[in-house]
């Protein structure tokens, strides 16, 4: 493994040894010492050309936690608002002995271009509406330390699957990892030609949450993506929340057991109520902590190995 | 240039030639374990540390033994060294273990290294650096079912099973039946 910049490029297997060094990274965090010398001596560029706190922040502490020397550039600030193309920025950066780049852009298929112009590992930190394979990676790896195995387990990802590139790679890493996916939202913003993708990858769609609610094992929500949005996805806030959000009516019907997640950042009260977002089987500020452990363990597996060396 | 103890012939058919046998080994680790406790005055404050893979189970071993004879259990714990290892780099990925500590930590204790092989002492060096990183052991001891030499580092065993003088180019092989159904060391 080169890159990572889709979770189809991954086997089951190399998701499986990303889980198991992501649980040693995560007995880490707990540590008083929390430094690995794993990436002493390689450097680390987070490039980010979109907004980001949670992703852009984990990446960081993850290449500093394994002793990688690690710079942040982002869009507002660098030479790409002054007009330099996006080839010219990372040719740049890459120029200057970068080992691992971990880029996020709001064009779908950004990082796939970059990693075809470097020598460097890339790593897709979201890419448009296309993939956030780091994302997904963190998710599955959250629910099976809940669920025990995801195989044969059912999850319900809800929402703004339009504009959402975490339901895409959430998709393609549950149903590898054997889980029943059913993905809910509006006709509206379900996209283009999903009939045939999910009569190929093997999950199901509905337009009905509360159908789908009472069989589920996790619920996976999404952000309602307003900067995305160009026109009128849905009538008004008020009829998404009751169509589709994930009220306190609801929460009461859920399970204690099934966890709720959410991939930040929630926009409270629309797609989920604070009730929900604050509930003790909420599993938020888990996915978090999971973050820093896939992405340390992610980094670990593209860095620390010689440059060709796979997962082994 | 092979070493004077190197079985003839062995450049063009390597054959295994059985050093330790699983009666051996338990009496090396009941060795140990004795030596273990006397140096320690008793087995308060013990942790013993196997470091993977078949530190672990040796460690375990000798906890078992140390236990029969003091009637109380002693911490065991595992660690894993491989983000320490100074060949990271020079070799494809490598999966790392887990690093499991007592309930009770390493401070103040008096932590045994165990380990199945000594050998360059690199892993070692590498294991003392996670420890570090652990806590802060009153003092580090180290175990080994085989010391075959070449040192790399000036690392030395408080404890050793058997020492093994041995050329670079032979192999030694320890398998334990927690791992490979057989208790033996081999040469070839």
């Amino acid at each position: 493994m080169k890159h990572l910049l889709s979770v189809d490029d991954l086997s089951t297997d190399e998701v499986e040894a990303i889980f198991a060094t992501a649980a040693d990274m995560h007995d880490v965090q707990s540590r008083e010492v929390k430094k690995l010398p794993a990436l002493r001596g390689r450097t680390v560029v987070n490039m980010f050309f979109e907004d980001s706190t949670r992703t852009r922040s984990s990446f960081e502490i993850a290449g500093k936690w394994l002793s990688a020397d690690v710079i942040n550039v982002s869009a507002k600030g660098s030479s790409a608002s002054k007009g330099e193309s996006l080839r010219d920025t990372v040719l740049t950066v890459c120029a200057m002995g970068v080992d691992g780049l971990v880029i996020r852009h709001p064009a779908s298929g950004a990082a796939l271009q970059v990693s075809q112009w470097v020598d460097a590992a890339v790593v897709n930190a979201g890419d448009g509406m296309h993939e956030h394979p780091t994302q997904a990676l963190l998710d599955a790896y959250t629910l099976q330390r809940r669920l025990g195995s995801l195989a044969g387990r059912h999850v319900a990802i809800v929402g703004d699957l339009t504009h959402s590139r975490v339901f895409r790679s959430n998709v393609q890493c549950l149903t590898k990892l054997g889980a029943h996916v059913t993905v809910v939202a509006p006709p509206t913003l379900m996209p283009s030609g999903i009939r045939a993708w999910s009569e190929s990858a093997g999950f199901e769609t509905s337009y009905d949450l509360d159908a789908v609610l009472p069989e589920a094992d996790a619920v996976m929500m999404l952000r309602v993506q307003r900067e995305r949005m160009s026109g009128g996805f849905f009538p008004s806030p008020r009829e998404y929340t009751v169509g589709y959000g994930l009220t306190r009516d609801r929460l009461s019907r859920l399970r204690p057991d099934v966890p709720i997640c959410h991939p930040g950042p929630m926009n409270r009260g629309l797609e989920i109520a604070a009730d929900a977002a604050d509930a003790a089987q909420s599993v938020v500020l888990e996915q978090v902590s999971s973050g820093l452990a896939i992405r340390m363990a992610v980094l670990y597996h593209l860095l620390a190995g010689e440059s060709d060396g796979g997962i082994s | 240039m092979p070493a004077p103890d190197a079985p003839p012939g062995h450049e063009s058919a390597r054959t295994d030639r059985t050093v330790l046998d699983a009666r051996d080994i338990s009496r090396a680790l009941t060795r140990i374990s004795h030596e273990l406790l006397e140096r320690n005055k008793g087995a308060s404050d013990l942790v013993l540390l196997g470091l993977h893979t078949r530190g672990v189970p040796l460690a375990r071993r000798i906890a078992e033994k140390i236990a029969a004879v003091e009637g109380a259990p002693v911490e065991v714990g595992e660690l894993d060294v491989t983000m320490y290892r100074d060949d990271l780099r020079s070799q494809p990925t490598r999966r790392a273990h887990k690093t499991a500590l007592p309930a009770g930590g390493i401070d103040r204790k008096v932590v045994v290294l165990v380990d199945d092989v000594l050998f360059s002492g690199r892993t070692i060096r590498a294991a003392l650096d996670a420890l570090a990183d652990l806590g802060r052991p009153s003092a580090v001891r180290l175990a080994v079912l085989v010391d075959r030499g070449h040192r790399e580092l000036p690392i030395r065993a408080d404890h050793v099973g058997k020492n093994l003088p041995s050329a670079l180019a032979e192999r030694v092989s320890v398998r334990l039946s927690e791992v490979d159904g057989t208790d033996e060391v081999t040469i070839s």
